[in-house]
């Protein structure tokens, strides 16, 4: 599993891909790996602030319940309501279409290289 | 930790591996989900090579009538019966099977965590009972191999005994056991299993284990873990050590005191005995919620308005095969809940509908 180099990560295994003003924000691989298959997300509603690792969102498996940590501040601009019906999107396609919100951030904390987080997970 | 003969085998299929009662223990190999429906609409192979084999040679009916609370004296040659083990004060030690092969030869099998346990009240309760007691699991392994097409598929694996002769699985009852070949292996075939649906558990010895796992698995059986036998055991109702069932709880709290055999004198029965007729301080209900966000174990549960909780979830889960959550929970004994009631459960700080429903949550189709 490569945790792709274009994208910036943190110690709560999510990741982020900065666009302009607004970045966006899903798991690793290594966290869906670690849920097992994900039959629930609860995302934080469009226009609603993010702090910086204040708990925004939560993802259940069958078997535990992870929580989403804001890794920035910001205000959220889009939620990825098609995980809803199909919440294993995230298992199938971490870095893809199993991405969760869209931040439009006001500052931006430091995070991690591809290369940070794979020595991390220990990759 | 401690790991099965199967252990490499379980590593060469990708699972990912968790600690259950000090084993280390496949929890998944791919989707949990997959494995669980598999189970439901096809057949899955599980090792649980971690639980406790116990056989018991000489007046084994009489010393387990006395050692557990049900008359498995009474069970014919080739049949089993779900039991508990209790201490003096009635507290539940274990649930267990008990596997009569014959008169003077029973088969006990019990958890992984409290096998140590089992063994020790068994020995201490032997004193006067003419019995020999074998701890025999580290040299066996248990497979359960389990859903609607696994009678079929493993007929097609039983090779001819001694006698030349191939066991007829249609032949086994529910509840049964009798020795058979397996691709040439001697197994011990038991029609039972913890998932709610028709299948069968084998006991074989170590060094066949993985030729009988091949076997099974060839026939594109789906290898399953922990997690799927979790969520199957908990929508067909049944309860797990650690969870629903405790050395502080009796069988009565659980609702399971129709296994009580008070025809005979054992180890807790008067004790027991005292609480027939008595409302248990707490009771286990079977709940169904709402939504998909599942109430899970140790979460309070609360009458409608309610501030004060009413118990909490022993064990809870979004139903895989249901699609909504499900749950079981220990609840005061003084509330008389019926089917129907409302209640509500505190998930993570917010409160989620939950009713009262009948256990079990899922029963297979006949």
């Amino acid at each position: 599993m490569t945790n792709p180099e274009n994208l910036k990560y943190t110690k709560e295994h999510e990741w982020v891909l900065i666009e302009g003003d607004v970045a966006t924000v899903g798991i690793t691989r290594y966290a869906a790996d670690a849920l097992g298959e994900i039959v629930y997300v609860d995302l934080p509603k469009v226009g609603s602030n993010t702090s910086y690792m204040k708990i925004c969102g939560e993802i259940e498996s069958t078997k535990s319940v992870g929580e989403l940590y804001a890794p920035m501040d910001g205000e959220v601009v889009e939620a990825n309501t098609s995980l809803s019906g199909a919440p294993e999107t995230i298992n199938e396609d971490p870095y893809g279409a199993g991405w969760l919100v869209k931040i439009r951030y006001s500052s931006l904390p430091d995070l991690l290289s591809a290369a940070d987080y794979n020595a991390l997970t220990g990759e | 930790m401690q790991t099965t003969t199967l252990f490499e085998k379980h590593q060469s299929l990708g699972a990912t591996f968790t600690d259950f009662g000090g084993w280390n223990m496949p929890v998944r190999y791919g989707s949990d989900l997959d494995e669980h429906h598999a189970v439901r609409n096809s057949a899955g192979l599980f090792d649980i090579s971690h639980m406790a084999e116990i056989t018991i040679l000489g007046d084994a009916g009489q010393f387990l009538d006395y050692a557990v609370v049900s008359k498995v004296s009474a069970l014919a040659d080739g049949r089993a019966k779900y039991t508990m083990i209790c201490n003096a004060d009635g507290g539940v030690i274990d649930d267990l099977i008990v596997y009569r092969i014959a008169a003077q030869d029973y088969l006990v099998i019990a958890n992984a965590s409290n096998r140590h346990a089992v063994v020790k009240a068994l020995r201490e309760r032997s004193i006067g009972f003419d019995v020999e007691i074998q701890d025999i699991s580290d040299d066996y392994s248990l497979l359960a191999f389990q859903g609607p097409k696994s009678a079929e598929i493993l007929q097609s694996l039983i090779t001819p005994d001694y006698k030349g002769e191939k066991y007829d699985l249609s032949n086994l009852k529910y509840y049964a056991i009798a020795p058979a070949q397996v691709g040439g292996v001697a197994a011990l075939i038991a029609r039972t299993g913890y998932t709610g649906e028709d299948g069968f558990e084998l006991l074989v010895s170590n060094s066949d284990a993985e030729k009988v796992w091949d076997l099974i698995a060839s026939k594109g059986v789906t290898p399953c873990g922990l997690a799927a036998r979790d969520t199957l055991r908990l929508e067909a109702g049944m309860p797990l050590y650690g969870h629903e069932l405790e050395s502080d709880l009796t069988p009565f709290e659980a609702g399971l005191e129709k296994i009580i055999s008070f025809e005979k004198q054992f180890v807790g029965s008067e004790s027991l005995e005292k609480r027939v007729g008595q409302t248990p301080s707490r009771k286990l209900y079977a709940l169904k919620g709402e939504g998909r966000r599942a109430a899970r174990a140790d979460y309070e549960i609360f009458l409608p308005g309610g501030e004060s909780p009413i118990g909490k979830v022993t064990s809870g889960v979004l139903s895989p095969t249901l699609g909504y959550p499900i749950a079981m929970a220990y609840l005061s004994g003084d509330l008389d809940l019926p089917v129907g009631s409302k209640l509500a459960a505190d998930v993570r700080g917010t409160k989620v509908e939950y009713e009262v429903v009948a256990m079990p949550f899922y029963k297979r189709g006949r």
